[in-house]
């Protein structure tokens, strides 16, 4: 049955992934990607990955389709068709079909989908499956794997993600100056909004119950899937949702940028800054165990902060990065 | 099987029919508006009977109030999106097909400030 679904939903993958290519009109091209990025996550489940599986619903299908969108804005609806590109288009088909087709060969090396003697399964998993419930005495292994075990990979990605949002604010202005609206289009948008009113009262009311979820994923990531990155993910999204609705001007009057470029690094810093502290305290940077007492409630311990910390970071730098889209449509 | 197990499949079967029906609605519908009327319809009373029969399927548990939260979710927001979508498409300037009123907005603006 699940290989049926799976057959299934990679098919629709593919005509997803074809119609994309095929779309002029980027606003299509943009929602087809959203779709693409929840079938995805569907597939990502059907794999027993629940965490990858909410990451990607929440960032791909979510906000990364707002930052298109708020990106197109900017930009044309339709893509712009190249005078006497119909030869040159040949050599990336090739190259896309020749790729596929070594990367379908290489999979026939490869074992079986949840054969136990994969060497994936063979390596250090069933060592971190053995250990968990002693060393870390949490039900959720992905986020003993992800916090402790290989913390120091996470805080990598956590500075990844911090690096992106300065590119962009290094790329797209931190200083703008801001052109005040004349009263005819303060006006023209009410009377734009006042269309909008049903989305508007039912979005409001939502804020509170997505700001609500957000803070469950993050808090109970030790024991169900979830975490800083979806949670970031999620909340960013309330904020986003808000400031669709009521105008961007508003959304940031509601969290303003100075509190988001101090929530970008101060994310970052909590983690960095719990991985320095366990060293302080005579053990080896990011190892929690020295945090309390008894040493998994330490792993707890630091688990819960540097969590915050990664969530912190990523709903600041995609906020930034909304804003920092937005404040140009506006202009 | 039980006669509450009987009831949950009888709803989901339910549900799934009523989805598969906005499926050939939307198939076979002639513009936007008659499309988005039949699948925006049929997907609530479909996730309503479906989400209803799961419901009967968990019993008193924890999925059960998952269960409530995902439906009343859904039965606010599915009707919105309808909504929302069919204004942007009329603001917009795509009048139903076969209405030739000249009250219909021939190039107005999409209200939506993304």
């Amino acid at each position: 049955m699940t290989l049926v679904f799976g057959v299934f939903l990679l098919t629709l993958l593919v005509i997803v992934a074809v119609a994309i290519v095929r779309s002029t009109n980027l606003f299509a091209a943009v929602m087809l990607s959203g779709i693409f990025s929840l079938l995805m996550a569907v597939n990502f489940f059907l794999l027993d990955a629940a965490d990858v599986a909410l990451t990607e619903a929440a960032v791909g299908a979510g906000v990364a389709t707002v930052l298109f969108l708020s990106a197109l804005a900017l930009t044309a609806e339709h893509e712009q068709v190249r005078p006497g590109g119909a030869a040159l288009q040949w050599l990336p088909l090739v190259v896309a079909f020749a790729t596929g087709g070594l990367l379908i060969y290489a999979t026939f090396q490869n074992p079986v989908i949840g054969d136990p003697n994969a060497p994936v399964h063979q390596h250090v998993a069933p060592w971190y499956l053995e250990n968990t419930p002693e060393l870390i005495d949490i039900p959720n292994v992905v986020t003993a794997v992800l916090g402790s075990f290989r913390g120091f990979d996470t805080l990598g990605e956590v500075f990844v993600v911090f690096t992106a949002g300065i590119g962009v604010l290094s790329i797209l202005g931190l200083r703008h100056t801001l052109v005040e609206m004349t009263s005819a289009e303060i006006d023209a948008r009410q009377r734009s909004l006042r269309h909008h009113l049903i989305p508007r009262v039912v979005g409001r009311g939502m804020v509170p119950f997505i700001l609500l979820f957000a803070l469950y994923v993050q808090f109970h990531g030790e024991y169900s899937p979830g975490g800083g990155f979806q949670a970031g993910a999620i909340a960013a999204a309330a904020i986003i949702l808000y400031s669709l609705l009521e105008g961007d001007d508003r959304g940031r009057a509601l969290v303003p940028e100075w509190l988001l470029q101090i929530m970008m690094a101060s994310g970052a810093l909590l983690f960095g800054g719990v991985g320095v502290v366990c060293m302080l305290l005579g053990g080896s940077f990011l190892d929690y165990s020295v945090l309390a007492e008894v040493p998994s409630e330490g792993q707890h311990l630091g688990l819960l902060l540097i969590e915050l910390g990664v969530g912190i970071t990523v709903s600041g730098v995609l906020l930034t990065v909304f804003h920092a889209f937005a404040r140009r449509a506006s202009r | 099987m039980g006669v509450v197990e009987l009831i949950s499949f009888v709803l989901m079967t339910a549900g799934g029919f009523c989805v598969f029906v906005g499926g050939v609605g939307v198939l076979r519908m002639p513009d936007l508006y008659t499309r988005m009327h039949a699948a925006s319809v049929t997907d609530t009373a479909g996730l309503f009977l479906v989400a209803t029969g799961l419901m009967l399927h968990a019993g008193w548990s924890l999925p059960l109030f998952k269960l409530v939260a995902i439906l009343v979710f859904l039965l606010v927001t599915s009707p919105t999106a309808a909504y929302a979508l069919a204004n942007a498409a009329m603001l917009s300037g795509h009048p139903p097909a076969g209405v030739r009123d000249e009250t219909v907005p021939s190039a107005g603006r999409d209200g939506e400030t993304p």
